[in-house]
């Protein structure tokens, strides 16, 4: 066994050692991505691991045949995510999935019952346009003399969205609880009660700035054909958003215009009617402009000092804010947190008992390079897990029950590469190459079927990834994810590895620890194995 | 174990192994009876399909301190339709209810946590929509498509077309077998046993794709020679990835049986349990196919290509020719593998030479 022909036998086409830099560099620098310190440094769990509740809706469109379009999903998102945010603490989750028609909108709150949130989530916005008819400040009003000291109309403790006042008529009922009104909750601020555009409306302003009490609508949502943020033409002032009606819009418009414009300036406490038309999203006033001059054209511009993101973000809620979609509700999952963790925790034992067994197993079976498997096991499984906290902070990665199973399942893939690679050592060992020869010549064969297994997982994670919904799109994602990681582990840590436990000179020696046995005698120094007729090339199983 | 080889070793030399491709009608009488077994199953008992699938809403009771009559006449007395009502081991109580809306769910809640003393919070709910299920399976099904489309290409440009339609019948086959044990026995289906499914799908085909990329090496050139047959050489290769086969799916296998284990145990029901054994079951289904029924439907297409089909009467030609008609087909297999061998060195062996073919070619071997 003398290393003397070790470089012209294996020849330095390889080198172990670089690849294995190289796979040094990736695991450290995904480390640091995933570790950076100051950040949040889990995995992110899934809803079903931890315990809260998750809403699937699915938008329609209200007009037959209509199209849903991304900005309006966009807007959509964001409705429900203001909604969400006013009444949970901790952090919820919307994310859209697809597209169209098909596409589904999944809500995921930590711990809220689920029909608090299925109410919350699931109504239809609403835009309308109300002329303002008197400003009060934010904070509820204690009343002094009427006899009506109670406080909340639509009443009630759990308080799972916005309290808005309406009424037929400008009453003193109407009035007295339009004053008890609490625009500092933020509840109240993040809407999520539709409001009937033929009633008054009492409501907050959605910053809790102000408190509304608002006449009738005179132009509701879909009147408005188009909205865009832009620079006015002279160049002065801030960004403005232009507005442009249908006809009936227009008419409106004009009639409302003319008649503000004539009326005093709003001011809290200042006169009642006065000039201004609030614009009403989702029940609460998103903006309170007054009319500068009657507007006969249909052609509006909305002036203030904006900035680029608030023209912008006005300009869409009135191109989509009344959301020609529906929601439906099409499943609701709530699993308490006992049983999420229970879930985990049962996850967790399972794999880790799983990948025991694999362990021994590879031990057992493959010796020294059972231990090359295992560390290689570990990379996979050290990286995988970086890629979840990485993931998580960058994309939202959330790690769901299908995932552990899916992450489960691949530890069988995984090994499943160093075992083929491992068999083709020892068919070229039968061959009678050495053991030196054995890794690369098995490498060879071993790496054109693994890229090609490994495609067709990575297309099924594909494929499956772009086309499904819900859960088994987590779980495609994982699956892809974990097919990527195990090409790189076994091109960049297994198999240098490997060829470097084969060319050490105790692996040379063939003793049983290597668990590709070679037996019998008369081998030359270094190289090829002549053997003679009782030679067998044997393994140890 | 000192001078007998070792299992692997008699398997790679041919020297002993299963007769894949050889006794291939076996194979497919077995699968086809499996088959129609399965499908009556399908046709007769159905799919036990969850509620996902058929929308309605699913209470889940940990700690229930109440009976099932109890939990199921509580239900029943609040929703006025009759509840399905199962005790999932580990004390948890499952209700399940046609579909229902969030005031009535809400309203089952208080009434189970009432009924069986456990806080409303701890009650795991899922209400799903009726069509929530068809559009995940049809979904499910569109991904299936599109994705065996895909397949199917890669797998001629890779392989050939032959061996793209013998990866399909074998999956095709895992399909239906899979659905048939999920009938036969009637463990639930839900999305989870949909996910597993279509692993297995990937899995299946990622075992076909090993085994065939062995057949595709060992019969390279093939027609340059005349003493193996193709069957016989695609034989010896599928022996000599068995071991291959096996020690993969015990790596892959024993994850799984330990989260069917733990899950069975600790959860009772649920969809690390759902998912575990749809792969369990596809897992066997995907070995045995891509063993017994990939790589014989490959070879019987194989047989028809005009090249294989000269070289296989050249082959039988020459051994009835050599008066080796008597010849045990396992010898005969195990004497073609030698020669072949050797063949490949460039010194090509008489039939007489074919007389001790176990020495021979193995001192040869070693010296390339």
């Amino acid at each position: 066994m003398p290393p003397a022909n070790r470089s012209s036998r294996t020849g330095s086409q390889t080198h172990p050692g670089r690849l294995l830099l190289i796979m040094a560099l990736i695991t450290a620098a995904l480390a640091v991505w995933a570790f950076w310190p100051g950040q949040d440094n889990a995995v992110r769990l899934g809803l079903d691991l931890r315990g809260g509740t998750q809403v699937i809706l699915q938008p329609k469109a209200v007009q037959e045949g209509a199209t849903i379009t991304d900005d309006q999903l966009a807007q959509t998102v964001a409705i429900i995510r203001q909604r969400v945010d006013g009444v949970v603490v901790a952090e919820a989750e919307v994310t859209v999935q697809g597209s169209g028609e098909g596409a589904a909108i999944i809500v995921s709150v930590p711990d809220v019952s689920q029909e608090r949130l299925v109410e919350l989530v699931g109504r239809t916005a609403l835009l309308d346009f109300r002329p303002v008819w008197s400003i009060y400040g934010p904070a509820p009003e204690s009343l002094d003399d009427t006899a009506n000291p109670a406080p909340a109309p639509t009443g009630d403790d759990t308080a799972t969205s916005a309290q808005i006042v309406q009424a037929a008529d400008n009453t003193p009922e109407y009035q007295a609880e339009v004053a008890a009104l609490d625009c500092l909750d933020p509840i109240n601020q993040a809407g999520g009660s539709p409001d009937d555009p033929e009633l008054w409306l009492g409501t907050c302003d959605k910053d809790g700035a102000a408190k509304y009490s608002l006449q009738p609508a005179f132009i509701e949502g879909t009147n408005v054909t188009d909205a865009v943020a832009q620079l006015p033409q002279q160049g002065v002032g801030g960004w403005v958003v232009s507005l442009t009606f249908d006809s009936e819009g227009a008419r409106a418009l004009a009639t409302a215009s003319q008649e503000l414009y004539a009326l005093p300036d709003c001011a809290p406490g200042g006169a009642s009617p006065c000039n201004a038309f609030a614009i009403v999203l989702d029940g609460v006033v998103v903006s309170a402009p007054r009319f500068n001059e009657p507007i006969i054209g249909g052609q509006a511009q909305i002036e203030g000092d904006f900035t680029a993101t608030e023209a912008q973000d006005l300009a869409n809620v009135l191109s989509y804010g009344a959301l020609p979609v529906t929601l439906d509700v099409v499943e609701v999952t709530s699993v308490s947190p006992t049983v999420g963790s229970d879930q985990l925790r049962a996850g967790l034992i399972a794999g880790a008992i799983g990948a025991l067994l694999i362990v021994l197993f590879l031990l057992f079976y493959y010796r020294v390079l059972g231990v090359v498997a295992v560390l290689s096991l570990v990379i996979a499984g050290g990286l995988a897990y970086m890629s979840f906290v990485a993931l998580g902070k960058t994309v939202g990665f959330t790690l769901t029950l299908a995932g552990v199973a899916g992450a489960i399942v691949s530890i069988g893939i995984t090994a499943d590469s160093f075992i083929i690679y491992y068999e083709r050592i020892r068919d070229a060992l039968r061959e009678g190459k050495t053991m030196r020869q054995a890794a690369e010549v098995g490498w060879t064969a071993t790496r054109r079927t693994l890229l090609a297994a490994d495609f067709v997982t990575l297309l099924a994670a594909i494929v499956l990834y772009i086309i499904s919904v819900g859960n088994v799109k987590g779980f495609a994602f994982t699956l892809g994810l974990i097919t990527l990681i195990d090409i790189f582990v076994a091109f960049l840590f297994t198999y240098p590895l490997t060829v470097l436990v084969c060319r050490s000179a105790w692996m040379q020696k063939a003793t049983w620890l290597t668990g590709l046995r070679v037996k019998g005698s008369g081998r030359d120094g270094g190289g090829d194995a002549v053997a003679d007729d009782r030679t067998t090339v044997g393994v140890e199983s | 174990m000192a001078r007998r080889a070792s299992l692997g070793d008699r398997l790679y030399r041919g020297e002993s192994g299963i007769n894949f491709v050889g006794r291939r009608r076996t194979w497919f009488i077995i699968s086809g009876i499996l088959v129609l077994i399965s499908l009556a199953a399908l046709g007769f008992r159905g799919l036990n399909l969850g509620v996902e699938f058929q929308g309605g809403a699913v209470f889940s009771v940990p700690n229930a301190t109440c009976s099932i009559e109890g939990a199921r006449e509580a239900t029943s007395q609040t929703t006025g339709e009759e509840a399905i009502v199962t005790e999932t081991g580990a004390g948890i109580i499952r209700v399940q209810t046609p579909p229902v809306d969030a005031a009535q769910s809400q309203e089952i809640s208080r009434v189970l946590a009432d009924t069986c003393g456990v806080a409303a919070t701890d009650i795991s709910v899922q209400v799903v929509g009726p069509t929530w299920g068809a559009e995940i399976t049809s979904k499910g099904i569109q991904a299936l498509i599109v994705f065996l489309v895909l397949v199917t290409i890669f797998l001629a440009i890779y392989f050939e077309w032959r061996f793209a339609v013998a990866a399909l019948v074998a999956l095709v086959h895992d399909i239906v077998l899979t659905v048939g044990i999920y009938a036969i026995t009637g463990l639930p289906v839900t999305p989870a046993t949909l996910i597993g499914f279509l692993t297995i799908l990937g899995y299946s085909l990622y075992d076909t794709v090993v085994v065939f990329d062995k057949v595709k090496e060992d019969t390279k050139g093939i027609t340059a020679q005349s003493v193996l047959s193709y069957p016989e050489a695609a034989n010896r290769s599928v022996n000599q990835v068995l071991v291959r086969s096996i020690n993969t799916t015990i790596t892959s296998l024993l994850p799984v049986l330990a989260i069917i284990i733990v899950g069975a145990g600790l959860l009772g029901a649920g969809t690390l349990l759902d998912l575990a054994v749809a792969l369990a079951v596809g897992m066997f289904v995907g070995v045995y196919s891509s063993l017994f029924i990939a790589t014989p439907v490959a070879v019987l297409l194989k047989m028809r290509q005009p090249d294989i089909k000269a070289l296989d009467t050249r082959v039988a030609a020459r051994r009835s020719g050599a008066g080796k008609r008597a010849a045990e087909s396992q010898e005969a297999a195990a004497a073609a593998v030698g020669v072949v061998d050797s063949a490949a060195t460039g010194t090509a062996l008489g039939a007489a030479e074919r007389q001790q073919p176990k020495r021979q070619p193995r001192s040869k071997r070693g010296k390339k």
